[in-house]
C-alpha cells in the first residue's frame, strides 16, 4: 500500500510540475484561491462577530485549515454526498453553500440553513447533499456507513465524503464504521482532518501509533498522508482516493495534516501550545501564503488580481453579514417546531 | 382470522412491507440464517436476500447509525437490537443523532427508521439480558417508542412504525413472543400515540404495558367474579403517551394503578401519574394514585429470584383489592 511521505514545505518546481501533470487551469487554480479566501474571511468575520457580542453560541473556526476544504472540494462532484465535522465551515462553504444562510444561522437567525435550531455545529444543506455537521465527535463517521449504503443499494455513481479530526479516531465508531465499510465495500472517502490538536490533547498523547491513517490499514482500506496545508497536493491525494472509491473498489482513507489558528472554541485559551508554534504555522505554513506565493510565481495571476480575489471574498462575507444582521430571529412561538415530522 | 404468535405477526409485518416497498431493508446481527437470536426474521434471508436482510458485525452503534444514514437518503431500515440492553451501545446514535437531526437541522430533515429491540425478564438471561429499558428512550424529544402487547397490535404498530416518518423505537417482550392471537392477513395500521382500553371497568383504571397487559387481565377476570370492574388500559405507544384516555379513564374510576416490569424508580409509571393528577381527573380521585414496577434490582439469575423482581399475579391482584378497598 502506498504510504506517501509528507512533505511539509514543496518548491516551486514541484508545484508547476504537479499543476501540468494534474492539468490544472489558471481558472481553477484561482477558484481554489478564491474559497481559501471566502473560508478565511468567514472564519475572521465570525471571530469578530464573537468579540462583538452578536454570536449567541460556540463556534470552532477553521482558519489555518482552509487548503483541506478547497482542495477536497475540487477532486469532487458536486452531488457528492458530505457528512462533516463541528469544525465545518470550510467544508461547507467550498461546497458551495450559500454563506448568507450560513452566517444568518450562525446569527440563530430564522433565515439561517436550520432555522436558527442548529448554530455553528450543526449546519447542514440538504439540497446540496451535505448531510451536516455533528456536535458529537466521531457521530458522523458511522451515519456515513448508512449513506454509503444507500448510495450502493440505490445502484449510484455518487460517492460520500466523510470529514473528521483526529480526536474523532479514537472514538469507537470510528473503528466499527471503518471495518463495516470496508466489509460492504462501500462508496466512502475517509478524510481525517488531523490539526494536531483534539481540543487541548495533542495527537501524540492520544494516538498509539501514528499516522491515523495506518489504522484503515487494519481494516484493508487504503490510505494515504497529505501536506493539508498544500492545497494542491490536497486535490491531487482526494482525487486518487475519490477515483477510487467512485470506481467501486470500496472506501478510501486519506489523513490531511494542517493547523488550526484559533483556539478549539471559544473556551481555549491555548494554554497546551505555545505562542511560537502558532506564529510558525501561520508565518511559515499558511496555506494561502504558500499558495499566493506559487501562484504568483507561476504568473497565474499578479499581486494587485490577488488582492482583488480576496477583497471580493471580503465582499461577499460582509454581505452576508448585513443579510444576517437584518434577517429576523425566529418566532418565540414556533419553539415546538421541526421536533416530529 | 388466522391466530399466529406476536413474534410470527412481527415478522409478517415485515416481510409484506418489504414486498410492498422496496425501500424498507433490515438489519442487524444474526439476522440471515440464524434468524435472529429469536427466530423473527427467521426465512427471510432466503425470501429477500442478503441485500435486504444486512447482517452486521457486532457493532450496535453502527448498526444504528447506519439506519440512520442510509434514511436519510430515502431508505426505510429496520434495524435489530439482539437484546434491548445493548441499545445502551447505540443510544448515542438514538438520543443524540436519530432523535435530534429534525428538529437541530430546522426540519428540512427527517429520519424514518425503526429500531426493534426485545426487552424484559422471565428467560432466565440475568442483568444484561432483561432490562426494561422502555422509560430511557421516552426522555428524548424527536423519538417515538411503541411497545405492543397483542399479536394484533405487534403487526398494526410495526407497519406504522415502518411508514412513520420519524425515529421509532420498536420495544418488543420475549416473553411475549410466543403468545398468540388473531391477526388478520391484510394491511392495517394501529396509530401511534393512542392507548386502547383492553376491558373496560368501572371500579378502578390499571394502566400497564406489554406482559403486565396480560396479567391484568387475566387477574381482572378472577376479580370479576368477586364483583370488582377493572377497566385496563395499554399504551401501546410511551412516547408519545396517550394521557387522554388515561385521564377519561380514571374520571370514570376515580382510581389508578400504573403497573410496568421496567425497574420503579424513573419509570414510566411517574409519567402516567403526574398527567393524571395534573388534571382535571385529580378532583374524581377516590384513593391515592399507586404504581407497582420492578423492584430497583439488576434483574438476577435464578428462577425465583428472577420471577420475584418483577410484579407478579398476586401483587397486582392484592393491590387493586387493597385500592378497591380503599384500605391504602
Amino acid at each position: 500500500m502506498a504510504k506517501p511521505k509528507v512533505k511539509e514545505i514543496n518548491t516551486q518546481a514541484d508545484f508547476d510540475e504537479r499543476v501540468r501533470r494534474l492539468e490544472l487551469s489558471d481558472e481553477t487554480l484561482i477558484g481554489l484561491y478564491r474559497t481559501m479566501c471566502t473560508v478565511r474571511h468567514f472564519e475572521y468575520t465570525a471571530d469578530r462577530l464573537y468579540a462583538a457580542g452578536k454570536v449567541h453560541g460556540t463556534m470552532h473556526l477553521s482558519a489555518g485549515q482552509e487548503a483541506v476544504a478547497a482542495g477536497t472540494r475540487l477532486a469532487l462532484q458536486p452531488d457528492d454526498y458530505l457528512i462533516n465535522h463541528h469544525r465545518g465551515h470550510g467544508h461547507f462553504i467550498a461546497k458551495g453553500a450559500d454563506v448568507n444562510l450560513m452566517m444568518a444561522e450562525f446569527l440563530g437567525k430564522d433565515t439561517g440553513f436550520n432555522h436558527g435550531r442548529g448554530g455553528s455545529m450543526h449546519i447542514a444543506d440538504f439540497q446540496s447533499n451535505n448531510l451536516g455537521a455533528n456536535g458529537i465527535v466521531g457521530g458522523g463517521i458511522p451515519q456515513a456507513v448508512g449513506v454509503g449504503l444507500a448510495l450502493q443499494m440505490q445502484r449510484r455513481k455518487e460517492i460520500c465524503v466523510c470529514i473528521f479530526g483526529d480526536g474523532a479516531s479514537n472514538e469507537g465508531v470510528f473503528h466499527e464504521a471503518l471495518n463495516m465499510a470496508s466489509l460492504w465495500k462501500l462508496p466512502i472517502l475517509y478524510i481525517c482532518e488531523n490539526n494536531k490538536y483534539g481540543m487541548s490533547m495533542d495527537v501524540e498523547r492520544v494516538v498509539a501509533k501514528l499516522p491515523i491513517a495506518q489504522r484503515a490499514e487494519a481494516y484493508g482500506i487504503p490510505w494515504s498522508t497529505v501536506d493539508g496545508n498544500a492545497v494542491v497536493e490536497v486535490y491531487e491525494a482526494i482525487k486518487e482516493a475519490a477515483d477510487h472509491v467512485r470506481a467501486g473498489n470500496g472506501p478510501y482513507f486519506v489523513e490531511a495534516l494542517t493547523y488550526r489558528y484559533f483556539g478549539h472554541s471559544k473556551s481555549d485559551r491555548n494554554l497546551y501550545r505555545s505562542k511560537e508554534e502558532i506564529e510558525d504555522w501561520k508565518q511559515n505554513r499558511d496555506p494561502i501564503m504558500r499558495f499566493t506565493k506559487h501562484l504568483l510565481q507561476a504568473e497565474v495571476l499578479n499581486e494587485e488580481q490577488a488582492r482583488e480575489v480576496d477583497a471580493q471574498a471580503e465582499q461577499v462575507i460582509l454581505k452576508a453579514v448585513e443579510f444576517a444582521e437584518a434577517s429576523p430571529e425566529p418566532d418565540l412561538s414556533t419553539l415546538m417546531d421541526y421536533i416530529y415530522a | 382470522m388466522p391466530e399466529m404468535t406476536y413474534l410470527e405477526a412481527i415478522r409478517q409485518a415485515l416481510w409484506q412491507e418489504m414486498k410492498r416497498d422496496e425501500r424498507v431493508f433490515l438489519l442487524g446481527e444474526d439476522i440471515g440464517v440464524y434468524g435472529g437470536a429469536f427466530g423473527l426474521t427467521h426465512g427471510m434471508l432466503d425470501e429477500f436476500g442478503p441485500e435486504r436482510v444486512r447482517e452486521t458485525p457486532i457493532s450496535e452503534a453502527t448498526i444504528v447509525a447506519t439506519a440512520v444514514g442510509a434514511s436519510l437518503l430515502g431508505m426505510r431500515p429496520v434495524a435489530e437490537i439482539m437484546f434491548m440492553d445493548f441499545v445502551l451501545l447505540a443510544l448515542d446514535q438514538i438520543a443524540n443523532q436519530a432523535a435530534k437531526m429534525r428538529f437541530m437541522f430546522g426540519g428540512r430533515t427527517s429520519v424514518p427508521i425503526v429500531v426493534r429491540m426485545p426487552g424484559g425478564s422471565g428467560t432466565g438471561a440475568a442483568s444484561q439480558h432483561s432490562q426494561s429499558l422502555e422509560s430511557i428512550l421516552m426522555h428524548f424529544p424527536g423519538l417515538k417508542v411503541v411497545n405492543p402487547s397483542t399479536p394484533y397490535d405487534a403487526k398494526g404498530l410495526m407497519l406504522a412504525s415502518i411508514r412513520d416518518p420519524n425515529p421509532v423505537c420498536f420495544v418488543e417482550h420475549k416473553v411475549l413472543y410466543k403468545t398468540k392471537g388473531e391477526v388478520p392477513e391484510d394491511d392495517y395500521m394501529i396509530p401511534i400515540g393512542v392507548a386502547e382500553v383492553k376491558r373496560a371497568g368501572r371500579d378502578i383504571t390499571v394502566v400497564a404495558n406489554n406482559i403486565m397487559v396480560m396479567k391484568t387481565l387475566h387477574i381482572a377476570e378472577r376479580l370479576a367474579q368477586d364483583g370488582i370492574e377493572v377497566e385496563v388500559i395499554d399504551p401501546r405507544t410511551l412516547l408519545p403517551l396517550d394521557t387522554e384516555t388515561i385521564i377519561n379513564s380514571v374520571t370514570k374510576t376515580g382510581r389508578l394503578l400504573v403497573v410496568h416490569e421496567a425497574c420503579q424508580t424513573g419509570g414510566w409509571a411517574g409519567e402516567v401519574i403526574a398527567s393524571v393528577v395534573g388534571s382535571p381527573a385529580f378532583d374524581y380521585l377516590d384513593t391515592p394514585v399507586r404504581r407497582l414496577g420492578g423492584r430497583d434490582i439488576p434483574i438476577p439469575y435464578n428462577r425465583g429470584l428472577e420471577k420475584f423482581a418483577i410484579p407478579q399475579d398476586a401483587d397486582i391482584e392484592a393491590e387493586i383489592r387493597m385500592m378497591v378497598a380503599g384500605k391504602v
